[in-house]
């Protein structure tokens, strides 16, 4: 499903996000999916997830310019899809198997 | 997105005497990029059996 | 609307180099790697990487082992594939999986399935986490127990029809290519999907016991073309990126296609020995230990033997041919357990290349040139899977 750019997400749970010098990976331990961020950016908008209401917000807190945006969704949205990011719901996390 | 960014980067003034492609190359590379997210089988590593 | 001076953003947008290149040149921490945790083994399968079978009295300890498990969760190394030998043969096995599960490394295991009775099934079928492997080297016992001993065909079927009636879920059986097999890989394929596995196909390689029988083991040409054909059409069959070599033939098979050992995995022996894949365990390849003052993280990231790994290889013999590209010159195992420069050609060089070299190695008697591994845990004395000829059909 393609993101919703005014909703919030999160990383889920089970992903482990192990900074790289060329971005990061990210392993989805149910799932066992394994996903390469290939830009500093694109791994400071996840790891800024938490933090911001949408990942509109996300996008303008670290700074990207909005004329990679289209990219940012194409890559957000293959995140996506390989639930690796989730919609953020607003209950208390109960505490998964992410390090 | 609601508003559109009228002003090209600062460098592309300079560029205003290259050739139109050079100029093209600076602009564009700010926008298409590849694509930010590979995705690849943890199973298809060469050395774990 | 972003001020003018953060057009560029935080970091300018750079050409991203390929997946494959950022591996080549190696990772900080491994993505996953293989754990033999015992060299102790019920079996004594002819081609037998580790050449397993008797436990080796120096094997890391409960508390060593679960050191190195909160290593890797600290490098946040993905996942171990635990193997052996027989890994459940430890008495401390489920110790070490739940440590490494509750750890945030996640587990697949190998194993011949002797041991996974009701009662190991169930506890299995209970844990997050956690795949298991089942090696099987033939459809039906004919073919199997003729590389694996007597019994252990029907020992892997029960293991599979016991993990199914404890709803274990998906889990894969591991094959390595032989002669004698690859007319059954069809039948494989259905045993697998009757029990709703995954079927991975992996090289055989002459290293450990493998040396010995690799000569009448491996396939013919005509059957590696045979079996590439076969995986190109089914990308649903995992192949552990074990075939990159037989690239040459055509399109890419799926999987990075590229020599993962020292860059982005290793193995860890059961004393502790890294080496920089399992097969390969020979002092030439040895890294480091465990145990050694920096830990498995100062062997990875300082070792000698990896960091010359992940600088740029030279092509050397198959600098002159347009396939390099694709096979990256094959398997450094391969080579160097049937006598050949790691600058030479693969020994199964679809083009053949390797074939004069191998020749002069048989006709030279140059039994002194084949490197034999250095550790031998094979048990004496027990009965080996009677040898490797099978009337052709």
């Amino acid at each position: 499903m393609p993101v919703d750019l005014d909703a919030p997400y999160t990383l889920d749970p089970q992903v482990s996000l192990r900074p790289e010098r060329f971005g990061a990976l990210a392993y989805h331990f149910g799932n066992r999916k394994l996903s390469f961020l290939k830009h500093p950016d694109l791994v400071a908008v996840v790891e800024s997830l938490d933090g911001t209401g949408s990942l509109r917000a996300s996008l303008v807190a670290v700074g990207v310019d909005e004329r990679r945006w289209p990219t940012f969704v194409t890559a957000l949205n293959t995140l996506e899809a390989s639930e690796m990011i989730c919609i953020r719901s607003e209950r208390p996390e109960v505490d998964g198997a992410r390090a | 997105m609601d508003t559109a960014i009228e002003n090209p980067p600062t460098d592309a003034a300079a560029t205003d005497l290259l050739e139109p492609a050079e100029a093209a190359v600076t602009t564009d590379d700010l926008v298409v990029e590849e694509l930010l997210v590979e995705e690849v089988s943890i199973d298809g590593m060469c050395g774990v059996y | 609307m972003p001020a003018p001076d953060s057009l560029l953003a935080p970091q300018p947008p750079t050409a991203t180099r390929p997946l494959v290149e950022e591996f080549r040149s190696g990772l900080d921490a491994p993505i996953c790697l293989t754990w033999e945790i015992t060299y102790a083994c019920n079996l004594a399968c002819v081609h037998c990487l580790s050449s397993s079978g008797r436990r080796d009295p120096r094997e890391l300890t409960t508390a060593q082992a679960k050191d190195v498990i909160d290593e890797l969760e600290r490098l946040q190394v993905f996942y171990v594939n635990i193997g052996g030998g027989e890994p459940m043969l430890r008495t401390d096995f489920f110790e070490i999986v739940d440590h490494a599960v509750d750890h945030h490394v996640g587990v697949k295991f190998s194993t011949n399935g002797t041991y996974i009775d009701d009662a190991a099934a169930e506890r299995l079928a209970s844990m997050d986490y956690l795949d298991i492997q089942v090696s099987l080297d033939g459809a039906d016992a004919t073919v199997n127990d003729l590389v694996r001993g007597e019994g252990s065909h029907a020992a892997a079927m029960a293991a599979m029809e016991r993990l199914a009636r404890a709803d274990f879920g998906p889990f894969k059986i591991s094959l390595v290519v032989t002669r004698h097999n690859v007319d059954q890989l069809g039948e494989f394929k259905r045993i697998a999907d009757d029990f709703g596995a995954q079927l991975r196909v992996t090289r055989l390689r002459p290293s450990g016991r493998g040396a010995d029988s690799w000569h009448d083991l491996h396939p013919t040409q005509d059957q590696q073309r045979q079996l590439y054909h076969w995986l190109i059409d089914r990308p649903d069959v995992l192949t552990g990126d074990s075939f990159f070599h037989l690239s040459a033939l055509g399109d890419p098979l799926p999987g990075l296609n590229l020599c993962g050992a020292g860059r982005v995995v290793c193995l860890i022996d059961p004393v502790g020995d890294v080496y920089a894949c399992p097969f390969v365990i020979h002092d030439e390849f040895r890294a480091g230990n465990v145990l050694d003052p920096g830990g498995f993280t100062d062997v990875w990231r300082r070792s000698e033997l990896f960091t010359s790994l992940r600088e740029p290889e030279s092509p050397g013999a198959c600098a002159s041919c347009g396939s390099y590209d694709a096979c990256q010159g094959g398997c450094m195992a391969s080579k160097f357990f049937v006598g050949l420069d790691l600058t030479d050609p693969d020994p199964e060089c679809v083009k053949g290349a390797a074939e004069p070299l191998l020749a002069a190695i048989a006709n030279g008697g140059s039994t002194g040139l084949i490197p034999t591994p250095s550790l031998d845990h094979s048990r004496p004395g027990v009965p080996v899977p009677a040898p490797v000829r099978l009337r052709r059909k």
